[in-house]
């Protein structure tokens, strides 16, 4: 299963879209529950079963899934699940059990309609770049169709009802990927997070201290969503998203003054590194194409593309890479294999 | 430095992880850092949103089994799915859309201390049948009306006024 897929880059990252530079992706995701059955937390395998037939026959009747495949998560593997994850395609909450679930995926790869996860329905849909409206019209194009069809559990004061009470209201979470090396590099990033904080939007993510930095990527999204129309919520959130690339810009700004020499170094090291290297473990793969990508971006190197580099990094995550080569292996394994596929991509030139 | 989890093996992964925007530093060792899901960066932090919810709650309304004291109140209990608030505020998940309406005056204060409002502005719910459709964008127009009203926003409350007469005059032409 999904061998094909394995093959083919992500769509959502293919490094293009206003601002792809410094924003990677964006995702709508709507949490949607029908009116007549228990949340999926409590209902019984039978109601489970019963949902997704139910859920199913309206994607047919409404003709949203011609274009698609359904799969129960009964028919993914525990590996292809974590592929699916790293693929961004289901929640991690959705790989951990296994009975009762489903999801469809349409064959662009950017849409995809979990079922009893958390909720009775989990639609989303994610694009390349800052293309937030663009996916907001997508998923409320696709979210109309299926409440011809579904009685959606809505109350008239609190909007859509959710198991968790954190999603009620428009059920809506619009949240960016973004890399930000030179707000970590400036150590000026906790200022902007707990500024973004202030104004009702979540940071997620990780990274290192200091040099030991992890991707530096970051996820932006809204923290509440009841009380704020959707176009508000993304209006919202594509307006700081404006506003931290201009930190970043400025960040990388200040360092290409104050630091030119040591940000070459850095660049030019790492893509040393990621040429020659036989062994890379992934935390080192991602510091390495980070450093990599802010060398793109401030136009110091021009031997890979974004769009190589975003690829990378997708690709060297454990399950993609035995996806990949069609065969388990284990930690070991994987950080040879994976320097392998690095060097290989990056003599391509 | 030794890691933090199996204080066994050197932690040789420093992360900081980002929790409801407070920063945490964990140090461990590779074999830790990949049980608590760091080998995806794609991989969404856990969020802890049920202790949240309990912690919105409070003790105070959760009663301890057992214990009662003067002014407990019965325990109120959704009658479709069974889901009593007192577990509500264990698990931080509510059993059914009924329990929204079961615990209507308890989620109205949960919902306002999470979003700052416990009213929904957004797009109303289409529904299959279109009259239920229009008798809640009528309803909802009404309620923004009389808050219109409320805050003397009078630009805002015409224009409403107005929307809610087109509506009515739509719902009369559907029926003649």
């Amino acid at each position: 299963m999904f061998e094909q897929m394995a093959k083919k880059p992500v769509a959502w990252i293919i490094g293009k879209g206003p601002e792809s530079e410094i924003v990677l992706s964006s995702r709508i995701r709507f949490a949607r529950n029908i009116a007549d059955f228990k949340f999926p937390p409590s209902a019984d395998t039978d109601t489970r079963d019963k949902i997704i037939e139910f859920v199913k026959a309206s994607f047919d009747s409404s003709g949203l899934i011609d274009d698609g495949n359904f799969y129960l998560s009964t028919e993914i593997n525990p590996l292809d699940r974590s592929f699916l994850v790293e693929r961004h395609l289901i929640s991690p909450e959705f790989m951990k059990d296994g009975t009762g679930r489903g999801v469809f995926i349409d064959n662009s790869e950017s849409l995809s309609i979990m079922i009893n996860e958390e909720d009775h329905i989990r639609l989303q849909v994610i694009s390349s770049g800052l293309s937030m409206t663009e996916c907001w019209e997508k998923a409320h194009e696709i979210d109309s169709k299926l409440s011809q069809k579904i009685n959606y559990a809505y109350d008239d004061k609190f909007g859509h009802l959710t198991s968790c009470p954190t999603n009620v209201g428009t059920g809506l979470r619009a949240s960016i990927l973004i890399h930000l090396p030179g707000l970590v590099l400036t150590r000026e990033i906790e200022n902007v997070i707990s500024r973004i904080a202030k104004v009702g939007l979540i940071v997620r993510g990780f990274y290192g201290e200091g040099t030991d930095v992890l991707g530096n990527l970051f996820q932006i999204s809204n923290q509440t969503t009841l009380g704020r129309s959707e176009e508000e919520i993304i209006d919202s959130l594509a307006k700081v998203t404006q506003q931290i690339i201009e930190y970043e810009l400025n960040s990388q700004e200040t360092l290409m003054q104050d630091a030119a020499d040591e940000i070459e170094d850095k660049v030019w090291r790492s893509y040393g590194i990621l040429k020659h290297a036989r062994v890379l473990n992934s935390g080192e793969v991602m510091n390495l194409l980070s450093a990599l990508r802010l060398g793109v971006s401030l136009k110091l190197i021009d031997k890979v593309s974004l769009q190589q580099i975003n690829e990378l990094l997708i690709i060297t995550q454990p399950a993609h890479l035995q996806k990949y080569y069609e065969r388990e292996m284990d930690n070991n394994e994987r950080d040879i294999v994976r320097a392998g596929l690095v060097r290989e991509r990056l003599n391509q030139e | 430095m030794l890691c933090q989890d199996c204080n066994n093996r050197e932690a040789n992964i420093h992360l900081t992880q980002i929790i409801n925007n407070e920063k945490v530093v964990l140090n461990l060792c590779k074999e830790c850092a990949e049980k608590r899901g760091f080998h995806s960066p794609f991989e969404q932090m856990p969020f802890p949103l049920a202790e949240i919810v309990s912690g919105m709650v409070g003790p105070s309304k959760i009663k301890k089994k057992g214990k009662k004291s003067k002014d407990d109140k019965p325990d109120k209990k959704c009658s479709n799915c069974g889901l009593t608030f007192s577990e509500f505020g264990h698990v931080g998940r509510l059993g059914c859309a009924q329990c929204y309406s079961t615990f209507r005056p308890e989620l109205t204060d949960l919902l306002r201390r999470i979003h700052g409002s416990a009213d929904h502005r957004g797009h109303v719910a289409e529904s299959p049948t279109e009259d239920l459709k229009e008798f809640r964008e009528g309803k909802r127009l009404r309620d923004e009306l009389k808050k219109a009203i409320e805050d003397e926003d009078f630009e805002m409350a015409a224009e409403l006024r107005d929307r809610i007469r087109e509506l009515s005059v739509k719902e009369k032409e559907e029926k003649s």
